[in-house]
Formats: structure tokens, C-alpha cells, sequence
């Protein structure tokens, strides 16, 4: 007997693949896709059922379809950019509303037996008193005060309570960091696509990303029987490898920064909101100020996920979609070399050459 | 162990540490260009193989290069090589590890900008660097003086230039620090972090030479009458940190950090509105504005000690407080003994 896999938040791209993919999972028989808006992407095979899970006849769904896996992927930080978006304080009701009944539609499903929730890494807020690391257990010094971060903390306070209550289900979080790809539609992605970026003056934050592809793949392995020698209940931070810092990122994606005070984006938000129309949430503007990256050694040796991509070949993925910014790297490159063809004696170039060449 | 122990206190080989010093940067500087990375740089960020293979490379570069300067193209390599380390910045292809560090910025800009500081201003002379191991893990233990961090900066460069495995020295450094714009992003480039037991256990995890000043603030901003008294050790986190990696503690002394910002009063009204832990009125500051800042020309000392082994303890006794105690008073003593013997050893405060 197969299981029956119901995803929530279908509507959205990174939804919408995983939905596709964990139907070529050989012992997933249904896959049934759960939104509030019909997805403009294909499901594949699923079955999609426009439900809103605010609703407690989301319940009815679990139990009609005889549902063992849930993966609740309807935690969002933007509101969908289809028809019927909505503001803020929607978003934060599908988050935490949405997931309150779902977890109680799941407690009166016997049939489930696993849940699997998108979550984030912005739970751990980022401040200069943190430590420059985080792990899955260390507490945040500073909560974010609000916005997507304080939701996702609340999502995962309804999921440690569900957890307890049916110790029969095993629970995972994935604490992503930030989802870039092709598709993938996140506020950061919006920002990264301006042509000129707003930065913090004096500060230069370290980021780490996740490839769209690697975000799937983790939620399937969540999804699936733990294989011997791992196990998947549990939080998990999932990030690729290496860190970049703001600076790095803004050059190798060709795109000037323009350094402004604290206090000026602040109060220039809703400006630099209309100019650039980019959600410069005070969330956004603290990772753009403090930065944060996690450890993934739980990811690697417990549930046993080794991420494609690194963190710059993520950005490099990125970069090759959104097209070549204002100051391209690789016309700054030969900019230089021409410089270095005049500057030195043609001996001179070979070692340099062999170096590029070793670095790249 | 106890032969090692023996440190020429007395030798008159002032000379000795500026002197060997400046050969090896000369050295790492040459490995430097020729390699096209940092110095050391491969022996922190790459593996092994990496750090082999570029120390391979290096090696027929000093023939090509040796050939090229006969011919007389010196400042034209010079150039070509800025060119390089400059095409790398502005394309963004370099690599910083989790905290921020960047050891071809460190290198090349951050160590060369406070190198005429240590070797022309305060003149430092440092003894003992071999006591820092070459592979592997310790933590630096280290008096802290001076109004501002001066001496955290002087030991990086001290060890950046005068250990003979070309070591990086890891400082962990107060919340104040990442919370000033500019300086937070600068000391995170240079491979600072802040004080707290997590990051210095992943650092030590990591086989780095990690750097803490166990004093904080109460040593930074004590006036200027309690120069060279070592203050309280907090609550000894380091050491059991250190413990618990088994990495030795190695006890470092710095004479000439206390005098170069005589500090005679606090503005602490001043220093509560701004937020600072001390706000320092010295003879000249704020009397003399900007002028006022610039810190006396001390001759300094860094003198690092014979490393403490933490690895023989049996299991847990990282919890045990006493044991804690003791260590951190061991350690504490060393410092503060190492301290008045450089005192007693040193003519002047300028010479």
C-alpha cells in the first residue's frame, strides 16, 4: 500500500515542484495538492483541492483522502503575487491561522504519520549579540519583533505543541535559509533583481542560499522513510555550503550598491518601496544589516542531505537567469586585464592567466 | 617540556624581533606574489592538498620570477600582481569562511595598513611566538590595555608576521564591536568574532588559533593608576572552552598598550548617552580634539608564554567549577608575573 502525500501551498512555484517530483517517489501512490487559489503551474498527476486550511474543513480533506504524510508548505513571507493577493495581516493569518487548524485537522487524522514544515532561518533574528554561527539550538538573544520571522516562530511553538501531543507523528522542520532559483519568487530574489542595491552603510552582512533544487530534494527526503542511519523528526537548518557577504554578491552579480544610513532606510522605505517596488520590510533590512548563517551539520549527519549547490553556485545559478547587471564581472575582468596587458610586459600575463585559470 | 620553559629574558636581542620579523614578511610577501594567493592563506582556507599544491606552484614561481627581475621588471610584477588581487575584488571571486573572514583582504590591505603602526610606531617586539603551536588548535589568553583595542590588533599582527607556520590569529572581540558600523564589517573581515563560548568552540573545532582577552572592558578602560593590574578574569568561560577542545591555552603578556592613552578620568555620563562602557579622558582627549587621539609612541612587548595543556583532565571537568578556578588563577598569575618581569626589564616607556 502506497502513501498519500498532501502538500499545502501548491500554488506557489517551489509548491508546485516538489508536488511534481514527490509523485516519481516509487511508494507515494496519491499526491493531493492543497491551495486557496488554483496554481497556474501543472501538478502533474496530483489532485488538486482548493481548500483554504483557515478553514477546519481542511480536516475533511485529511480524512476523505486518508492521508500518513503531510508536508505544510503554506508559510510564506510575501503574499502570492497571483489574483486574490492579499496584505500583510492576511499572510500572517494563512501562517498561523492556516497552520493551527491544519495541525489540528492532523490530530484527529489518525491515518498521518509524518509532517514535514517549511520553516526558516530567520527564527534565529540576527543581531550583533548573537553568535556568528547558529545552530539548531541556539535560542535567538534579540526575537524578531514581527513580520514573517515572528510567524515563523509561532509555527514552529503550534508544531513542538502537536509534536508533543501526538508522539506517534514524526515531526520535522526545516529551517531553510534563503531559497534562490530560477522560479523561486522570495523577497530577497526581488532584491538581488534591482539594478542598483540599497546596502547599509558599514555593514556588510554574511548570507548563505539554498538552490530551488536542493529545496525540493531536502522536503522529499523529509517526506520519505528515514533510510537506516538517519532520522528525520526533528529541526533541521538546511543551507549549501560556503557564505558570501553582501559585497561579494552585489559584484558577482554585476550590481552597484549604494551604501545609505541606517536611520535613512528606514524612514525611506516606502520610497525606495516605490521606486524599486521591493518589500523593504524592517526584516529584510535587518538581515541586510546583521546577515545570519547557520550550521548544517545536523542536515548532513542526521537526516543525511548533502545540498547540490553551494551557497555561490546557487548565486552563480541565480545570476545566469536574471541576466548580467550594470557592472558585469566579466566586463570588469577584461576592464583589468587590458590594464594589466599595458601595464605589464606580455611574460608577464602567463602566470596570471594560470592563476585565473586555478581560481576559476 | 620544563627545558622549553627557559625564555632569554635577559639577552639583549632587542633588535630581534623586528628583525627576523620583517625577513619573514619579506618571505611570506615573496610566497605571497609568487602564489597569487594570501600568505597562508592556503594553510587556513584550502586543505591540504590545496596548501601543497600552491606551495608547489610557488616554488616554480620564484624561478620565473627570479628570471624576470633580472630582467629588470620588478615593479612591473609588482603591478601585474596588484592587477590580479584586484580583478579578484572587483569580480567578487574570493572566498570568506563562515565568520566573515577574508584571508586575501586580511593579508594583502588590513595586515599592510597596521604594519608601519607595529613595526615603525610602537616598534613591537615580540618573543616567544614559537610557543604558539604550528598545526592545531590553542587559544591565546591576553592581558588588555589601552583605551582602545590596539593590543588585540598588534598580537594578529605579531603572529601574522613572525610565526614560523605563517599562523592567523582568530581574536574574539566584545558585542560593542559588531554593533559600530564600519567596524563591525571590518573586523569581521579580519577574522574577528564575537566573545561567547560558541563561536570560540567552533573556531577551536576548526584547529585556529583563537585570541580572547579575558579582561573586556574593565581591563580596556581602567584609568591610568592601575596600569599593568591585571583585572578580574570574568568567570573563566575560556578556559573551560578550551577544555572542553583540548586545545593548550597559551598565556600572552603586552607591555606598551597601557601608556599609549594615559587615561586619567571617565566621562561616565557621556559614555552612558553614547553607549559606550567608558567614554576616557586622557591629558590630550577631547581636550585637543582629533589630535587628542593619536596614541602615545610607546615601545611595546608581546611576549607569549609557554602553552598550558588542557588535554590531560579527565571527562567533565570542563564542569568543574573549581578546577575552572584554578586554571583561570594559573593562568591569571602567569600574565601578571610575565608582566612585571617585562616591566622591571624595559628602560623606558619610549625606548
Amino acid at each position: 500500500m502506497g502513501r498519500v502525500v498532501l502538500v499545502t501551498g501548491v500554488a506557489r512555484q517551489l509548491g508546485g515542484r516538489f508536488v511534481r517530483r514527490v509523485q516519481r517517489e516509487p511508494d507515494v501512490d496519491r499526491v493531493v495538492g492543497v491551495d486557496v487559489v488554483e496554481p497556474v503551474h501543472d501538478l502533474g498527476g496530483a489532485e488538486f483541492v482548493p481548500a483554504d486550511i483557515r478553514q477546519p474543513d481542511i480536516a475533511s480533506v485529511l480524512a476523505r483522502h486518508g492521508v500518513d504524510t503531510v508536508v505544510h508548505m503554506d508559510v510564506h513571507g510575501t503574499p502570492p503575487t497571483l489574483p486574490g493577493t492579499g496584505s500583510r495581516s492576511s499572510v500572517k493569518e494563512v501562517n498561523v491561522i492556516g497552520t493551527m487548524q491544519l495541525l489540528g485537522a492532523c490530530q484527529k487524522a489518525p491515518s498521518v504519520r509524518r509532517l514535514v514544515v517549511k520553516s526558516t532561518t530567520s527564527v534565529y533574528g540576527g543581531a550583533p549579540r548573537d553568535p556568528a554561527v547558529f545552530d539548531e539550538s541556539t535560542p535567538a538573544k534579540s526575537l524578531p519583533s514581527g513580520g514573517f520571522a515572528k510567524d515563523a516562530i509561532e509555527v514552529e511553538g503550534y508544531v513542538r505543541g502537536f509534536a508533543r501531543r501526538r508522539p506517534d507523528v514524526s515531526v520535522t522542520v526545516l529551517r531553510f535559509a534563503h531559497v534562490l532559483g530560477p522560479s523561486v519568487d522570495s523577497p530577497l530574489a526581488a532584491y538581488f533583481a534591482l539594478p542598483v542595491l540599497p546596502t547599509v552603510l558599514g555593514y556588510d552582512p554574511r548570507l548563505q542560499f539554498v538552490h530551488e533544487e536542493d529545496a525540493v530534494e531536502v522536503l522529499r527526503v523529509a517526506a520519505r522513510e528515514p533510510r537506516s542511519g538517519t532520522l528525520s523528526a526533528g529541526t533541521f537548518n538546511i543551507a549549501g555550503d560556503g557564505t558570501l557577504l553582501l559585497s561579494q554578491c552585489a559584484r558577482r552579480l554585476g550590481r552597484p550598491t549604494v551604501p545609505m544610513l541606517l536611520p535613512a532606510i528606514r524612514w525611506g522605505r516606502s520610497l525606495l518601496q516605490s521606486v524599486g517596488a521591493t518589500d523593504f520590510s524592517p526584516e529584510q533590512v535587518r538581515l541586510l544589516t546583521h546577515g545570519r548563517v547557520v550550521r548544517t551539520t545536523q542536515m548532513r549527519e542526521v537526516l543525511g542531505f548533502e545540498p547540490r549547490f553551494t551557497t555561490g553556485e546557487t548565486l552563480a545559478a541565480f545570476a545566469r537567469v536574471r541576466g548580467p547587471g550594470l557592472l558585469p564581472p566579466e566586463t570588469l575582468a577584461r576592464t583589468v586585464d587590458r590594464l594589466a596587458a599595458k601595464v605589464a610586459p606580455p611574460p608577464e600575463e602567463e602566470p596570471q592567466d594560470e592563476e585565473v585559470g586555478r581560481r576559476g | 617540556m620544563a627545558d622549553a620553559k627557559v625564555i632569554p629574558f635577559g639577552s639583549p636581542d632587542d633588535g630581534y624581533g623586528r628583525h627576523s620579523g620583517r625577513e619573514r614578511h619579506e618571505r611570506h610577501r615573496q610566497q605571497g606574489w609568487d602564489g597569487g594567493t594570501g600568505p597562508g592563506s592556503g594553510g587556513a582556507s584550502a586543505g591540504d592538498a590545496g596548501a601543497d599544491e600552491r606551495t608547489g606552484r610557488a616554488g616554480e614561481g620564484t624561478e620565473t620570477d627570479a628570471d624576470s627581475s633580472a630582467a629588470g621588471g620588478s615593479w612591473e610584477r609588482t603591478a601585474a600582481q596588484a592587477l590580479a588581487f584586484l580583478r579578484r575584488r572587483v569580480t567578487g571571486e574570493y572566498e570568506v569562511d563562515d565568520f566573515g573572514y577574508d584571508p586575501e583582504l586580511t593579508d594583502q590591505v588590513l595586515m599592510s595598513l597596521l604594519r608601519p603602526l607595529y613595526e615603525k610606531y610602537f616598534r613591537v617586539e615580540v618573543r616567544g611566538v614559537e610557543n604558539i603551536p604550528a598545526d592545531g588548535s590553542a587559544l591565546i589568553v591576553s592581558n588588555h590595555s589601552g583605551t582602545l583595542p590596539l593590543d588585540g590588533l598588534m598580537m594578529q599582527v605579531a603572529v601574522h608576521d613572525h610565526h614560523p607556520a605563517g599562523r592567523h590569529l582568530r581574536l574574539l572581540a566584545a558585542d560593542l564591536v559588531f554593533m559600530l558600523p564600519v567596524v563591525n564589517a571590518l573586523a569581521r573581515k579580519a577574522g574577528h568574532t564575537l566573545a561567547c563560548s560558541e563561536d570560540a568552540a567552533a573556531l577551536l573545532a576548526r584547529g585556529e588559533i583563537v585570541g580572547v582577552m579575558p579582561e573586556g572592558f574593565k581591563g580596556l578602560g581602567k584609568p591610568f593608576s592601575e596600569r599593568y593590574k591585571l583585572q578580574r578574569f570574568g568567570r573563566g568561560g575560556f578556559v573551560s572552552t578550551a577544555l572542553r577542545a583540548g586545545a593548550p591555552i597559551v598565556p600572552c603578556s603586552v607591555v606598551g598598550a597601557e601608556e599609549i592613552y594615559p587615561m586619567v578620568g571617565n566621562a561616565k555620563t557621556l559614555a552612558r548617552l553614547l553607549g559606550f562602557p567608558y567614554f576616557p579622558v586622557t591629558p590630550t582627549f577631547p581636550w585637543l580634539g582629533p589630535l587628542g587621539a593619536v596614541p602615545l609612541p610607546t615601545k611595546w612587548t608581546i611576549q607569549f608564554g609557554e602553552p598550558i595543556p588542557t588535554d590531560g583532565y579527565p571527562e567533565g571537568s570542563a564542569e568543574d567549577p573549581m578546577l575552572m578556578f584554578n586554571l583561570t588563577d594559573q593562568i591569571r598569575e602567569t600574565i601578571q608575573h610575565t608582566l612585571y618581569k617585562l616591566l622591571v626589564r624595559r628602560r623606558s616607556v619610549f625606548f
